[in-house]
């Protein structure tokens, strides 16, 4: 049974209903990438996940959500937080405004372990510091009494990571670990979590726009688009056969070693507001394939060859 | 830190100078002076003349600024024209009272201001947040005096329970330290609930959430330590305004106290003992930033590496 499974999960804010039927699955020693644009749920997976909603007025109001054999959305407040930080850790979009400015790095990590796994002051402290130097971290000591503005992002999201693995998480879910960083740090920091999975052997939930950063990391991938799966697949087949008009859209934007000035590209239109959801598959707008059925008809997420995606076309649009 | 502290110390030094210029200039602008007061009806020019001289009026404005500047640097504030008392002497009788006072309503109504904001704040758009609300918007525009005037009414004439006017024991001290406190409250439970409010909306906090610390203790632990910050510095600036601003309520409750002091000259055009009071609040003023800064500095890590 996958460590993770979402299965049919809704998620409404208040009168907006910014997530409809999600579902994929997330195992051990596993990267699974969340791909989309801004708006299409990504945050708000994790957030479901995290059974953090309530903090912005949400809630799961279908489907299940399954973390190693708990039913998550039905788990009381004092059991989930039992299980945040100590099971499933969370590593945030920006290093820059996630760690607390006035109280010290070190103490920040302590706090982790301090509380889930019961350590003393003394014993935290000395965890902290191995964890850094793991992550290497140079005079991980004295950084350790620093304060976040006194490192850089890339340091500063090295130390988010250490505050994630503290008390040795089974599920860490990566919202958008790098989008806040400079290019250079970006591959470092995947890096990182990369080797994490393989040498920890836990899970890791990477949400990213950059598909770049899927192809470099994550073993199977789930797109979003508009609040719904659009396609999921292995990362292999995702990018060599890509079956949704959305995901090939998606490659195509990528940009390319040696291609030519000016003639980078992007998806035509834009992400339809979550106050107003077209009929039908949410992209037909966009779709450059879009017949009548697309506009009335919400495709399903069927399985394909190889992996699923929820299109009317795919059968035609293979052989097209 | 210590470095810190002693560049604030140095800052302060030109304010003083320009605030101590203001504070001598200020006074003679009010038509009308002292010796006005002193003279007998059927006084002559000369008498006049000659009481003039004797208390240095007859000098040039900044040659008189200067003759105080350096009896001040050495401890001397002068002699009060008609109390005809050391102005020091005045001060140190009257200053107690009103710090006193202005102490115990600063901690009275930062106390109890942080304890009703941050409920208020925890428990939001609840009953316990409407009613701290309401309190607040009453406290906040009822002014101080009034508000002095019918506490007397209720506690003093009514139930007895608290003397009318006076200094002389400690339960005097109850209704001044109630009507100037309440106005506090009101603008400390205010700033803290909107800090808590503002927060609580940061990255941070999520955070906080997501690795799996009590509500309690992310509002109390985290969300109140950084509200904190906005109201130290509402405070730094209110320990001036409560000892200039108690003049009223030591007027209403007949207390002594700098604020009476400096009612009595200013009528009087005692310019010394003015300029004294004067002062002493501009003193208490910049003291109040300075502490309210240095325990910003403390309290802040950000603060302490930017301005060092």
């Amino acid at each position: 049974m996958a460590l993770l499974s979402l299965d049919n999960v809704s998620v409404t804010i208040g009168r907006l209903h910014p997530l409809d039927g999600i579902s994929f699955d997330l195992d051990r020693k596993e990267i699974l990438g969340i791909v989309g644009e801004s708006g299409s749920g990504k945050s708000l997976t994790a957030l479901s996940v995290m059974g953090l909603l309530p903090l912005i007025g949400g809630k799961v109001t279908k489907g299940a959500i399954v973390f190693d054999g708990i039913d998550l959305v039905s788990l009381p407040e004092t059991d989930y937080r039992r299980l945040r930080g100590k099971r499933i850790a969370l590593i945030s979009q920006n290093p820059m405004t996630s760690l607390d400015p006035i109280i010290r790095i070190g103490a920040q990590i302590d706090q982790v372990s301090q509380l889930h796994l019961g350590l003393s002051a003394v014993a935290a402290q000395a965890r902290s510091i191995e964890l850094m130097q793991q992550l290497r971290i140079p005079d991980a000591a004295t950084i350790h009494g620093n304060y976040p503005h006194q490192l850089s992002g890339g340091m500063k999201q090295r130390m988010v990571i250490a505050m994630a693995l503290a008390a040795d998480p089974d599920l860490i879910i990566a919202d958008e670990p790098t989008t806040a960083l400079d290019v250079t740090i970006q591959a470092q920091i995947i890096q990182i979590m990369v080797d994490l999975v393989r040498e920890r052997g836990l899970a890791l939930m990477l949400i990213t726009h950059d598909m770049g950063v899927v192809a470099q990391a994550c073993d199977r991938v789930v797109v979003l688009y508009a609040g719904r799966v659009a396609e999921q697949a292995g990362v292999a087949d995702i990018f060599a056969t890509p079956k949704h008009p959305y995901t090939r859209e998606l490659i195509r934007c990528i940009p390319r070693h040696g291609q030519a000035p000016g003639s980078l590209k992007g998806i035509p239109g834009t992400v339809p507001s979550v106050m107003d959801y077209p009929s039908g598959c949410r992209f037909h707008p966009r779709c450059a394939h879009a017949q009548a059925i697309c506009g009335t008809e919400v495709p399903l997420l069927e399985q394909k060859t190889s992996g699923r995606a929820a299109c009317h076309l795919t059968e035609v649009l293979a052989h097209g | 830190m210590l470095g810190y502290i002693i560049k604030r110390l140095l800052q302060l030094i030109p304010v003083f100078i320009v605030v101590s210029m203001i504070i001598f200039s200020i006074i003679h602008l009010v038509p009308g002076d002292p010796i006005d007061s002193m003279m007998q009806i059927g006084s002559t020019p000369e008498q006049r003349a000659e009481l003039t001289a004797r208390y240095g009026l007859d000098k040039p404005l900044p040659v008189q600024y200067g003759i105080w500047l350096a009896k001040m640097l050495r401890g001397d504030l002068g002699e009060a024209i008609i109390l005809r008392q050391p102005v020091t002497a005045l001060i140190a009788q009257n200053l107690p009272h009103s710090l006193l006072l202005g102490v115990l309503a600063l901690a009275f109504s930062t106390i109890v201001g942080i304890v009703a904001g941050a409920l208020a704040a925890v428990f939001k758009d609840s009953w316990i947040d409407r009613s701290v609300m309401t309190l607040i918007l009453l406290g906040s525009t009822v002014p101080s005096f009034w508000l002095g005037l019918l506490l007397i009414l209720l506690f003093a004439v009514q139930l007895g329970w608290f003397p009318v006017s006076g200094a002389r024991t400690w339960s005097a001290l109850v209704l001044p330290v109630l009507a100037i406190g309440l106005g506090g409250i009101a603008l400390v439970a205010r700033v803290t609930r909107v800090a808590m409010l503002d927060i609580a909306r940061r990255d941070f906090v999520m955070m906080l959430h997501a690795k799996g610390l009590s509500r309690w203790r992310i509002q109390f632990g985290h969300i109140l330590r950084h509200a904190l910050l906005p109201v130290v510095t509402i405070l730094s600036l209110r320990i001036g305004w409560i000892l200039g601003g108690a003049v009223t309520i030591e007027y209403v409750f007949a207390r002594p106290g700098l604020g009476s002091l400096l009612i009595t000259s200013l009528n009087q055009r005692d310019y010394p003992v003015v300029q004294g009071c004067l002062l002493m609040l501009a003193i208490a003023v910049m003291l109040g930033t300075l502490i309210g800064d240095l325990v910003q500095a403390a309290m802040d890590p950000r603060v302490r590496d930017s301005s060092t």
